[in-house]
């Protein structure tokens, strides 16, 4: 039992830079993870836009019959969302500590080139850690 | 705006990992010493630090953003006072109080008292023109540009040069708006 399925990161243009799956559900190939990414932009620029209130930063969680989809958005402008069975508790702060994961991890590897493909061992094994963190959290609740 | 936002770095810092002040010190002196031999010119090497400190700052800004919780500020006032209380200190260990702003609020100084980049520097005369703490004014200006703002950054008073403190100026040029280029009914 999974309760996160696949874990995603936007770049501010829309570009999808990292994308890694976790279990056997809701797997995507390539092209599908590269289109749901281009979309899940997409859709939060219209959701800012749609949005009644002033200075929405748009859409934070999407709730289906089959996944829960939670994002956050840096100031930045960096998505990160995962896409996780519905009713996953506490993804806020998973999602927060992927971001801290990312600076320390990714924009600290004085190799990385900002706004691509994110290829860093070192941000690999943390991200493992944490999720499995929280999946041991989640089991034990 | 959001009660969160903290109102100074002491807490961040005392979290984050540090290193021995002296290693820090003495890396970026044998950075600017290195710079000084390869580019010769003082000129070039002001110039190399600001686009080292830019290339810095435009990663710096996410982790500032990820680890001190601050939240959108309203204006740019709010903006300086974070940088000099809780950016400062949290990525040099020293605050920085903030100053002659202009009647518009787009122009302030940062004066920082202490500066652990220069303690152990004595400009020679052969680098008057040189702006040893570069490198800062290039972080500041490449942080800010990933949050939509164009700024210029430069250097006021400077300690080497017999000034009483290190005073920085921040002019916001514009506020780049973050919204997608949509061009309704076009």
């Amino acid at each position: 039992m999974a309760a996160i399925y696949s874990l995603y990161i936007i770049n501010k243009s829309g570009g999808l830079i990292f994308y890694k799956d976790y279990g056997i559900q809701g797997r995507m190939d390539t092209n599908d993870s590269l289109r749901l990414a281009s979309l899940w932009h997409s859709m939060h620029a219209i959701s800012q836009q749609l949005s009644p209130i002033p200075g929405c930063s748009g859409i934070e969680l999407l709730e289906a019959d089959t996944f829960d989809l939670h994002c956050f958005q840096s100031l930045t402008g960096t998505k990160f969302f995962v896409v996780s069975e519905p009713g996953t508790q506490n993804m806020e702060n998973l999602l927060k500590h992927i971001y801290e994961l990312y600076t320390d991890y990714v924009l600290k590897n004085p190799f990385y080139e900002m706004e691509m493909p994110i290829r860093c061992e070192l941000f690999d094994i943390n991200l493992a850690q944490a999720i499995q963190k929280d999946r041991v959290s989640y089991l034990g609740r | 705006m959001a009660p969160a936002v903290p109102r100074s770095g002491d807490a961040i810092f005392a979290n984050v990992e540090r290193v021995n002040a002296e290693l820090f010190t003495l890396t970026y002196g044998a950075i600017v010493r290195q710079l000084l031999t390869d580019l010769e010119e003082v000129e070039e090497v002001n110039k190399q630090l600001d686009q080292m400190g830019y290339n810095i700052g435009i990663r710096l800004i996410d982790e500032f953003l990820a680890k001190s919780n601050v939240t959108r500020c309203v204006d740019f006032r709010e903006t300086a006072e974070v940088i000099a209380k809780v950016g400062f200190k949290m990525f040099l260990g020293v605050t920085a109080s903030v100053t002659n702003w202009d009647t518009e609020g787009t122009c302030c100084s940062l004066i920082l008292e202490d500066n652990p980049l220069v303690d152990f520097v004595e400009l020679p005369d052969t680098c008057q023109g040189l702006y040893y703490c570069n490198i800062l004014s290039g972080v500041v200006r490449g942080a800010l540009e990933m949050v939509s703002m164009k700024t210029e950054v430069t250097w006021v008073r400077d300690m080497l040069r017999g000034d009483d403190a290190f005073e920085l100026q921040v002019k916001l040029l514009k506020q780049i708006p973050e919204e997608y280029p949509y061009k309704d009914d076009e």
